[in-house]
């Protein structure tokens, strides 16, 4: 076992320790800081992989926007703040039901998935894969349609947003 | 190669020898020495802040008419010396019912979010920590840890003032950095790549001439990002008590001032690699220490610059904070790179016409949006009842 497996081991260990403690944590508030260090986690795991625009990405969308709105909902929601022993609702053996369902169902289907056996290929030297994916996602060839449906969820987030929050009476 | 054609790769392979020679891997010695620059780096711009510090209280007391500290040292510098001994003495006071590790983990991160900026940097054509090939994403995806670290701090205190300090400081940050990240496109657009030395070495001529626009939003929101004055919502003393940071003491309070300055001087660092050429010069190329000093000489006219904001200009309310951002800076960073994509493209085989029609273009759409969006951006106040005293005098008759 090389030194960088040793590492990613760890990181991995530490994601999913702190992804248990998401769901285990007393306070909502704990949540969402364990909910950041399995974000960093994986930002650590890409890290490894050399996909280093994925790596900084991940912390920069993840953690320094979408987490820290996260917080931020959980402090403006005074009754989380407190600590609330009872973390489980009578709903919980169809939640576990649903959520095994849906695991058992991943690994099955990438156990079926060649590309999951094979070795990783090598990636060109420098900084040659940012511009591969820059260009994988805007030409027709590549993944152009995928890209643009996607922005176009997006702005229609964006236009429910505005909607739900502005005051249209006026 | 001598010494003083490149001190730090002088010592580095001097170094590499010494290791060598004592029979270590080749592999080792390149661990040892990136460990030790990695350990140096930080330490140095730690003890830089201790003369910001005084740079700053001097030119701010010059600014309002005093000395500032010319007491302890000549011209006062050992003051900031004398400030230190006395903050590592005293008693660290945690407040009851405070979180402990986000109460702890919050300074700790406040100066280290600023300090992981420093290792893209390149501070001469070969003294840098890492050529990272998306090094600006990587300077974004910092400044979110900054913005963790005021979170926590307001969170873990169990304090209402901390909180709402925390509360304004996250709004801020996210407000700031739509701007902020849409503005650093455009030196990405001209040069190509995400990599910080890349986009020193494309500039010869600075960006803050082809992009007055992109420069001004850049240097408005990257002070906002750091939470100094005119932006210092987070700490209003006036009505938040001192804001996030009030349950703190000790060493504690003091790395939140350590994070201000350092990342002060790291806003007006990142400005003069990004939009005033970096290191480069008459020279630089060749005698990497003289791109060193051309670095520091801009860094510091911008950190005049930023001290000169915090000494001369009142706080923003908040609600000032916010028009600013999304009225004025979204807008104008938006049709600013749509322009400059535009323009860019079709001229990019005759780099002088190409910088000449930039800055005309980037400069009016400058003066428009500052003067047109930004009177229109604050809405008028109307009165809306009549003025009502709180307390009306009430007249009893005591003679009888």
């Amino acid at each position: 076992m090389t030194g960088l497996q040793v590492v990613f081991l760890l990181i991995g260990a530490v994601t999913l320790a702190s992804a248990v403690m998401v769901v285990a944590a007393k306070r909502v508030m704990h949540a969402a800081l364990w909910l950041i260090l399995a974000l960093v986690g994986v930002a650590a795991a890409y890290a490894t992989l050399e996909a280093s625009f994925f790596a900084v990405m991940q912390v920069a969308v993840y953690v320094g926007a979408i987490a820290i709105l996260i917080i931020f909902a959980a402090m403006l929601t005074r009754r989380s703040m407190e600590d609330d022993p009872a973390r489980l609702n009578k709903g919980w053996p169809a939640a576990l039901l649903a959520a095994g369902g849906l695991l058992a169902g991943l690994v099955y289907l990438f156990s079926r998935w060649t590309g999951f056996s094979s070795p990783a290929r090598a990636l060109p030297e420098g900084g040659e894969n940012i511009a591969a994916l820059g260009l994988a996602l805007t030409a027709p060839e590549g993944f152009l349609v995928p890209f643009e449906v996607a922005s176009l969820l997006l702005v229609a987030a964006m236009i429910g947003a505005i909607y739900v929050a502005g005051d249209l009476r006026k | 190669m001598s010494f003083w054609y490149d001190p730090v790769a002088f010592i580095a392979e001097w170094l590499r020898g010494v290791l060598l020679g004592w029979g270590m891997a080749p592999e080792g010695a390149a661990f040892v020495l990136t460990a030790l620059g990695a350990a140096i780096m930080p330490l140095l711009a730690m003890l830089f802040v201790i003369f910001l510090i005084w740079y700053e209280r001097k030119l701010i007391g010059r600014i309002q008419n005093r000395f500032g500290p010319n007491r302890v040292g000549p011209f006062g510098l050992i003051q900031p010396f004398a400030d230190m001994l006395k903050i590592f003495i005293k008693e660290y006071i945690t407040p009851i019912g405070a979180d402990w590790l986000p109460y702890n983990l919050a300074p700790v991160l406040s100066v280290g979010g600023v300090l992981l900026i420093w290792a893209v940097i390149p501070f001469s054509a070969t003294i840098m920590g890492v050529n990272l090939n998306v090094g600006l994403v990587y300077i974004i995806a910092a400044g979110g840890l900054g913005a963790l670290s005021f979170l926590l701090a307001g969170w873990g205190s169990n304090n209402k003032y901390a909180m709402i300090g925390g509360f304004r400081s996250v709004a801020q940050l996210i407000s700031y950095e739509v701007p902020m990240v849409v503005s650093l496109l455009m030196p990405v657009m001209l040069t190509g790549s995400l990599g910080i030395n890349d986009l020193v070495k494309a500039q010869t001529i600075p960006f803050i001439v082809t992009l007055p626009a992109a420069a001004a939003i850049f240097f408005i929101t990257s002070v906002a990002e750091a939470g100094r004055a005119p932006f210092d919502l987070v700490e209003a003393e006036s009505e938040l008590v001192a804001g996030f940071n009030v349950e703190y003491s000790g060493l504690k309070f003091g790395m939140f001032f350590v994070g201000e300055f350092l990342h002060a001087f790291t806003i007006s660092l990142l400005f003069s690699t990004l939009f005033l050429g970096g290191w480069r010069g008459p020279g630089a190329e060749t005698y990497p220490l003289l791109g060193f000093l051309y670095l520091v000489i801009k860094t510091f006219l911008v950190y005049f610059v930023v001290i000169l904001f915090r000494g001369s200009l009142p706080r923003f309310r908040i609600d000032q904070m916010m028009d600013l951002t999304w009225k004025v800076l979204t807008p104008l960073a938006l049709v600013s790179l749509v322009v400059t994509a535009l323009l860019a493209k079709p001229l990019a085989g005759i780099p002088a016409l190409q910088a000449v029609v930039l800055f005309v273009v980037n400069a009016i759409l400058l003066m428009v949006f500052f003067s047109v969006a930004g009177k229109r951006a604050t809405p008028k106040r109307a009165i809306v009842g009549k003025p009502r005293p709180l307390a009306t005098p009430h007249h009893e008759d005591v003679s009888a």
